[in-house]
């Protein structure tokens, strides 16, 4: 069983929903992307997304696209990314899941690209730009090696829905509003039914993560109570970042990180 | 390829799109599939291409320049005649008026130079549909009088500050507006590019280029053109020209912006120079670095300032029905003032480059043979762009 699923059902024993939490690896440096881990795993973060920077980040708003620039200007390149993750992993049994573009995998060649991440320490893979369509080789690559999360949004279709969900492997990721990361719209009507009905859909064969512009413990609460198995928050995490001096940099996560995940204990 | 089902031209193509997109693609795709066959889409389309953007276009003997080449005969499809000044309308006029039946209340754009852009608020204009179009802020400085153009015909222009901010940054700005709007929102895409089935939908609003060559060809020489040339940035006039060609004998080069230099990295040279991988929603050649990062681009024309090519072009290089050679800042230059002089026909820059490559070639064919080069644009656009260049470049 892979570390993720193994996460989600040693949480679904405790009665408990996830807290995923993404950060831009060299974001705002190297040394930070180490800090801001212990922050999120003391905080009680369940798993976490390690976001590899593409220069074209297409699905992602300024916060994260700002991340991306900086951590690209800070020469993170593949091979200092997995070993910020090797150095992650002989710390923390944790899962994580790298986040990039799908050209990053296919300029190495997926097969190539995922075995090294794996043997970095990564248990799984987003790709935003990755649709299930154009994902033959990808999947081969990946089987029995590593899970595949795939993104659904609210305006897809049941059937999709259906066939997305059986591509998927760890959690099935569900956009939560029309829009890029950290978009700042509230809460809506359209993303609570959606919820609602692709649990229905995917009955409990995979659990469904939120995410997309979840930033405060009042979201995370919310998205729960309309059953989601997991919340992912991004770029408030980044916006908090920013904001930090370094050298209070994992308390003030680990703080931010406890008050989110207070949310999804409480069911 | 006619229409490629999967999307797929060989290997390139494809829709690498968020999931959020795919039901709007696939109401494109239905729709497009249902209008454009359809009589009376056509009939009106046909109706606008005409009496509005000034189709068909002539084919003209450029005997001065010919003659200073001292080879084949050059002729220019001039594009740039036609309202707005560049070949753009073919497909705006096709894409807006698809979008109005769709019911789509805003359209939104991205542009290089600005041509597209204007061709859009043109379109939109006409066809009574609110416009927002997205383009890089390097753009917007270089190619200002474009913005006063778009923002009078009614078009709001949103500078974009992020990346490289030339046009694969507008090109992202646009695809973020459409995942956040995405049922509003008709999204008009300016170039071969981008996820099935744009690149297919535009070659073929563009493919009256080519169509129209045929036709004129074979009532002056009585056969298919020798030999045919364009430009190649996301390579639309190019696909347009190309495409009811591939069928003949001609020998078809495309011409890609060699800026510096192909071995300096100031260029756009993307068949040329590029590898394979995915961007904007396509698998195509792109100017990348080892790792997959999408690298900065250089071009005198704003037009072809692009690292990545439409897919169709990407597989007309593979299966070698196409030759794709480039041309240097220099030599665009150059190509611009012979024209300028020997015809009195200012080209655009993006053009420039495939009237270099068509003077490099006609040297070297008989007079017996014909050349036809796609004249894209009209260069009024850069008059200030060359100005600076030769300040900087020519001593007196």
């Amino acid at each position: 069983m892979s570390r993720i699923k193994e996460k989600f059902a040693e949480l679904s024993a405790k009665k408990e929903k996830a807290l995923i939490a993404y950060i831009m690896v060299g974001y705002p440096n190297e040394n930070a992307t180490i800090s801001v881990v212990r922050g999120l795993i003391k905080g009680g973060a369940d798993i976490i997304e390690l976001g590899f920077p593409f220069s074209d980040p297409l699905a992602d708003g300024p916060v994260i696209q700002n991340a991306s620039t900086v951590s690209l200007d800070n020469g993170i390149k593949l091979n200092k990314f997995f070993n910020i993750v090797k150095k992650i992993r002989k710390e923390t049994d944790i899962p994580l899941i790298l986040m990039t573009y799908t050209n990053i995998l296919y300029h190495k060649g997926y097969s190539k690209f995922i075995a090294e991440a794996k043997n970095a320490g990564i248990d799984g893979f987003i790709l935003p730009d990755m649709s299930i369509e154009e994902s033959k080789e990808y999947l081969t690559s990946a089987k029995n090696t590593a899970d595949t999360i795939f993104l659904v949004s609210p305006n897809t279709t049941k059937s999709r829905i259906e066939r997305i969900a059986k591509l998927s492997s760890g959690f099935l990721y569900l956009v939560a509003v029309y829009g890029t990361t950290g978009v700042k719209i509230g809460i809506q009507n359209y993303t609570l039914n959606a919820i609602k009905e692709v649990k229905k859909i995917t009955k409990g064969k995979i659990p469904v993560g939120v995410g997309f512009g979840v930033s405060t413990p009042e979201d995370v609460k919310k998205y729960i109570k309309a059953g989601a198995d997991a919340v992912i928050v991004g770029s408030a995490f980044l916006k908090l970042i920013e904001k930090i001096p370094q050298n209070k940099l994992e308390s003030s996560i680990a703080a931010f990180t406890k008050s989110l995940k207070r949310q999804t204990v409480q069911t | 390829m006619k229409y490629p089902k999967d999307g797929r031209f060989g290997e390139f193509g494809g829709k690498y799109i968020p999931e959020t997109l795919v039901p709007a693609i696939e109401e494109l795709e239905e729709n497009y599939l249902k209008f454009k066959d359809n009589k009376d889409f056509k009939k009106e389309l046909d109706y606008y291409l005409k009496q509005y953007a000034g189709r068909p276009t002539p084919l003209y003997y450029a005997k001065n320049l010919s003659e200073k080449c001292g080879g084949a005969k050059i002729y220019l499809k001039r594009e740039d005649l036609l309202h707005g000044g560049a070949h753009k309308i073919n497909n705006t006029l096709g894409q807006a008026l698809l979008a109005k039946k769709m019911n789509k209340k805003r359209i939104i754009a991205e542009t290089g130079a600005g041509q597209h852009g204007v061709a859009t608020a043109m379109a939109c204009a006409v066809l009574g549909i609110k416009s927002e179009v997205y383009m890089g802020y390097k753009d917007t400085i270089r190619q200002k009088l474009n913005v006063y153009r778009m923002n009078m015909l009614g078009a709001k222009v949103h500078p974009v500050k992020s990346g490289s901010k030339t046009l694969k940054d507008a090109i992202n700005e646009a695809i973020r507006d459409w995942i956040t709007n995405v049922e509003s929102t008709y999204y008009l895409l300016g170039s071969a590019v981008g996820p099935h089935p744009y690149p297919v939908m535009v070659r073929d609003f563009q493919s009256v280029i080519g169509e129209e060559i045929k036709v004129q060809m074979k009532k002056i020489s009585n056969k298919t053109p020798d030999i045919v040339i364009a430009c190649v940035g996301g390579g639309s006039n190019a696909i347009g020209t190309f495409y009811p060609l591939v069928d003949t004998n001609a020998e078809i080069i495309g011409v890609e912006a060699a800026g510096k230099g192909l071995k300096s990295k100031y260029h756009s040279a993307t068949l040329s120079a590029g590898s394979k991988g995915v961007l904007h929603g396509m698998m195509t050649y792109l100017l990348q670095d080892d790792e997959g990062q999408i690298t900065e681009t250089h071009s005198i024309s704003a037009g072809l300032d692009y690292p990545g090519v439409g897919p169709e072009h990407s597989y007309l290089k593979d299966t070698k029905r196409v030759k794709y050679h480039s041309a240097t800042d220099a030599e665009v230059i150059d190509a611009f003032l012979m024209l300028t002089r020997t015809e009195g026909i200012i080209p655009a820059l993006e053009s420039a480059h495939a009237i270099a490559e068509a003077m490099k070639v006609a040297k070297k064919s008989k007079k017996s043979e014909s050349i036809v080069v796609t004249l894209s644009g009209r260069g009024d656009k850069d008059v200030e762009e060359v100005q600076k260049y030769l300040s900087k470049h020519v001593k007196n």
